[in-house]
């Protein structure tokens, strides 16, 4: 799939027929501003490295990344922040693709975390994550000397990223300053960094959840079953369903793990994840869901509604 | 009615999976604090069905907290996201919004409209084929008005949408509403903006947003939605040249050789002659990659990586053209908006990004800045932040490009600041000052100009003459220490303290001075080589030894400062006791009693000591250097 054969010169589009192809459809305008900024960062950073999170958002990225560097590899390594309570599905498809495609991937855990025995379940969401992801994830970036951190964040997700720059300066400290931020113009980035500091980098900023999925129809991306209706054990906790995904669950009184038809809209650590009720079980039904859905697909993350500005702080102090 | 019932131009029957072929327009929108941008661009949000009950129970819950619309729906708070911003009720960054229509898709960029942040409106306009411009119906066209759309001119905006907002606060007024569009396509027609449509309505209520207001029948025009839908933005780019900015050079193995980038403008077809530049090297193309897949051809926007028969070195920063060849330049001159709160000053060193190549450049000259309630050209001196103006640029290196009113993407280009690391200014460029000579590029080695960027200055020789005492040693002194103050490197040759030195060995006799004055003019010139700016505070009396002095140098690095204090004036100050000497005849050779001194007939600067300060005479030297651009 992502071979681009070397066809013969005749079976290949010619002037007449490529026009359809120049006309440049949504997508393709999209793919090409990812690539451009894809490559600018391996161009531009002594050291880049690729959030890898196995969702939706960074299968395509992985995708655009194999085609922006064709018939070469991506000139940069894979990121995993593997908190140990990702759905189990994801790291078996994280291992699976990472071994397909021959990319070098690293695994981080934030070790001090886990020998403290910081869980979502009695540590409560905002404390475990600005421990398992926040602190992990710049663990990982200064322990490697990674200089720009390349992440699936859409403009279209929530307020705060709405602002966020393509490339998002970090101070030595990782944080972010929403105040200060450079401005971007045209297809001109301003790349320079002091020692110590570093940049987040967005390809999919333009992307909206919908072109998302088009885009992994049209390219025929592989992608976590998670995100296809199936029957799944789960206990509604809290308004959300979450799925018993191992035995660390433990179960409040009265709870009774069920086994329903459900689909994931985001996939992170499974007791954070909210999941549907759904039985589309193919990719087409899932967006025809989507379409006529009237929930955002954040609505199942339970870290977001901690605070009203909970992700705008989160990401001040270094969270993705 | 709830809000989850809104009446709209919902995406009832959006395309089919895949086969959704909408285009986008990204427009922008600015105003001034309070015209309601972001209550507009909440309004379309809303009106679109692009909010989904999540969003729409958080904007209710919100509205009653922290609206300030008296808890009903304040659609402001759909777009202020930051914290600080709902916090002071204002939009304090540009925000990227997207919604969709039946016939297209958007996206808006949500710009702030206090004048510090006019850098963001900048930003926002950059990328938009189209901007909408509010303004308040109880106040018309304003000075923001005039300012913003000045930048959108600037950055090549060539269509407008005009709302005047706020319509119900002025009584629904058809002719104030005439009047305010009649005014603001008069500003329209004097910066090039060719497609004006001017629109009346009432944001938060949505009034001529998508349905046409019942409350302003007068107005017979499209509404908001139904403009951005239907207005024509096709570009040229595909017609012009090919111009492909090389942003990476791929080589995964020895077979492979591509070079990725971006196309700026044109297409390209396999078999088709493409050059370097800047180094001229011409070949063909022998192969296409699209990200769909290999191709015979690909055009402008689309990231391809191109293989070319024969090896010729390409690398970052160069540019793969056909057709005819873009101009190659290291002088350009060009529309700068500053940024930075650091003001621009002439002489101070950036990098320079355009398209994939960076550059070390210096802003030689200020040749006006503009009044942007008038758009007069003005005269000055600096630019600060917010300001527009019109520079000359020196770079370190020749740069492939266009002219900004051509391409965008090679045509523009942003400044960082070396230090703080700030982008400084956004810059258009418009024309080359001259055509590199040299289009076959060779890194020359480390010249004096170099090294006078490195310290941001124009070396040069500051030669101070007249007779004992006449106060050359004093205001030398002083250029020195300013100098040293603006940051600037000097070096000063003190004619006395010289004596003590490499001119131990000479006395008085006219040889002597001759030859005392030749070494002095050497090791001044020696220190222009290095980037410095020398100060020599030297009688040197003969005509022809300045005269050979100026000459070792070239044209204006030689800057004659004539201290014309008077022979009578020099003999009472008499400081170190030399005229008495010689008038008791101790001192057979003294200048101006026993031998002549011959004044320059036509020095750059004459300061006569008697009637100005030694303070005011460095002052005046200062601002020679300054007008002259050696600071």
């Amino acid at each position: 799939m992502l071979d681009i054969p070397r066809t013969a010169e005749s079976a290949l589009p010619g002037r007449a027929g490529g026009k359809q192809l120049h006309a440049a459809s949504h997508l393709r305008r999209l793919e090409a501003e990812s690539i451009h900024i894809l490559r600018e960062t391996a161009a531009e950073f002594r050291k880049p490295v690729m959030l890898y999170s196995v969702g939706k958002d960074s299968s395509v990225l992985l995708h655009l990344a194999m085609k922006a560097f064709h018939p070469g590899k991506p000139p940069f390594p894979l990121l995993h922040v593997d908190t140990t309570w990702k759905f189990r599905e994801m790291i078996a498809f994280r291992d699976r693709r990472a071994r397909e495609l021959g990319l070098d991937l690293i695994i981080h855990t934030n070790n001090d975390g886990l020998s403290q025995g910081i869980d979502p379940f009695t540590h409560g969401s905002a404390r475990y994550t600005d421990v398992m992801k926040t602190q992990a994830l710049r663990q990982a970036l200064d322990l490697h000397g990674f200089d720009a951190a390349i992440g699936g964040a859409r403009r279209d997700e929530e307020k705060s990223r709405a602002k966020e720059r393509v490339f998002s300066h970090r101070s030595a400290a990782h944080r972010w300053d929403p105040k200060n931020q450079r401005p971007e113009l045209w297809g001109l980035y301003n790349t320079v960094l002091a020692p110590g500091e570093s940049m987040r980098v967005f390809p999919l900023s333009n992307w909206t959840e919908l072109d998302v999925w088009d885009y992994i129809l049209l390219e025929d991306i592989p992608i976590v079953p998670l995100y296809l209706a199936a029957s799944r054990p789960v206990v509604e906790r809290d308004g959300a369903l979450i799925m018993v995904d191992d035995a660390r669950m433990p179960m409040r009184p009265g709870e009774e793990p069920q086994w329903r038809s459900v689909r994931f809209r985001t996939l992170g650590c499974y007791p954070l994840t909210g999941a549907t009720s759904s039985t589309a079980a193919t990719l087409p039904a899932i967006v025809r869901e989507m379409m006529a859905s009237r929930s955002s697909e954040r609505q199942g993350r339970v870290i977001d509604r901690d605070s009203p500005a909970s992700m705008e702080r989160k990401k001040a102090e270094g969270y993705f | 009615m709830s809000y989850h019932e809104a009446p709209t131009i919902a995406v009832t029957d959006a395309p089919r999976l895949g086969q959704d072929d909408r285009p986008t327009l990204r427009f922008v929108t600015c105003g001034s604090v309070d015209d309601g941008k972001s209550t507009l661009v909440g309004r379309l949000l809303y009106d679109s069905k692009t909010l989904l009950d999540d969003q729409l129970d958080a904007l209710a819950s919100e509205s009653k907290t922290a609206g300030t619309t008296g808890g009903d729906l304040d659609f402001a708070l759909l777009v202020d996201g930051l914290q600080a911003e709902r916090e002071q009720g204002i939009t304090i960054d540009v925000a990227y919004r997207f919604f969709a229509t039946r016939l297209r898709r958007f996206i808006v960029a949500d710009t702030p409209g206090h004048a510090q942040y006019t850098r963001n409106m900048a930003t926002g306009a950059s990328n938009a084929d189209l901007a909408v411009v509010l303004v308040d119906a109880r106040r018309g066209v304003i000075t923001q008005t005039r300012r913003h759309s000045h930048i959108l001119s600037l950055l090549g905006i060539r269509r407008v949408v005009l709302a005047v907002n706020k319509m119900d606060l002025i009584g629904f007024d058809g002719d104030r509403f005439s009047a305010i569009a009649a005014e603001y396509l008069t500003l329209a027609g004097q910066l090039g903006i060719s497609e004006v449509q001017c629109i009346p309505v009432v944001a938060p209520d949505g009034d001529n947003i998508v349905a046409a207001s019942a409350r302003m029948p007068w107005y017979t025009g499209p509404t908001v939605t139904a403009y951005l839908e239907a207005v024509d933005v096709a570009g040229d780019v595909s017609q012009r040249p090919f111009r492909l900015p090389v942003q990476w050079v791929n080589r995964p193995n020895a077979e492979f050789r591509g070079f990725c980038g971006r196309i700026a403008s044109g297409t390209i077809a396999v078999g088709d002659a493409v050059r370097a530049q800047p180094s001229g090297h011409q070949t063909h193309v022998a192969r296409i990659l699209t990200p769909a897949g290999e191709c015979n051809c690909a055009g402008a926007g689309e990231s391809i990586t191109l293989t070319l028969v024969d090896e010729i070195d390409v690398s970052r920063g160069d540019v793969l053209t056909g057709g005819s060849a873009a101009p190659v330049s290291d002088q350009l001159a060009a529309h700068l908006v500053w940024f930075d709160e650091e003001p621009m000053v002439a002489g101070r060193r950036y990098l320079l990004k355009c398209g994939t190549a960076s550059t070390g450049a210096v802003i030689t000259t200020l040749k006006h800045r503009i009044a942007i309630d008038t758009m007069a050209k003005e005269g000055a001196t600096r630019l600060d932040v917010n300001e527009i103006g019109y520079v000359h640029i020196d770079l370190d290196r020749p740069l492939v490009f266009e002219s900004y009113r051509d391409d965008r993407d090679i045509g523009s280009f942003i400044l960082i600041d070396p230090i703080s690391h700030r982008t400084a200014a956004a810059g258009m460029i418009d024309v080359s000052l001259r055509r590199a000579t040299n289009i076959h590029w060779q890194q020359r080695a480390v010249d004096k100009s170099v090294r006078a960027r490195l310290k941001q200055q124009r070396p040069c020789v500051l030669w101070f003459t007249g007779l004992s005492g006449a106060g050359k040693s004093t205001i030398a002194d002083l250029v020195d220490r300013r100098l040293a103050e603006l940051g600037r490197h000097a070096a000063l040759l003190d004619g006395d303290n010289l004596r003590h030195g490499i001119n131990r060995d000479l006395g008085f006799s006219n040889a002597e001075r001759i030859e005392n004055v030749r070494r002095v003019a050497e090791i001044a010139a020696l220190f222009v080589d290095a980037g410095l700016i020398a100060l020599v505070a030297l009688i040197s009396p003969f005509r022809s030894e300045r005269e050979l002095a100026r000459q070792r140098l070239e044209a204006g690095e030689f800057i004659e400062i004539h201290v014309a204090t008077p022979l009578a004036e020099c003999e009472r100050r008499d400081p170190k006791g030399l005229y008495r000497k010689a008038r008791a005849g101790d001192l057979p050779a003294f200048t101006g009693i026993a031998q002549p001194y011959e004044a320059p007939p036509a020095p750059e600067i004459t300061i006569d000591t008697s009637e100005l300060s030694s303070e005011a005479a460095c002052e005046r030297i200062i601002s020679y250097l300054r007008e002259h651009n050696y600071l």
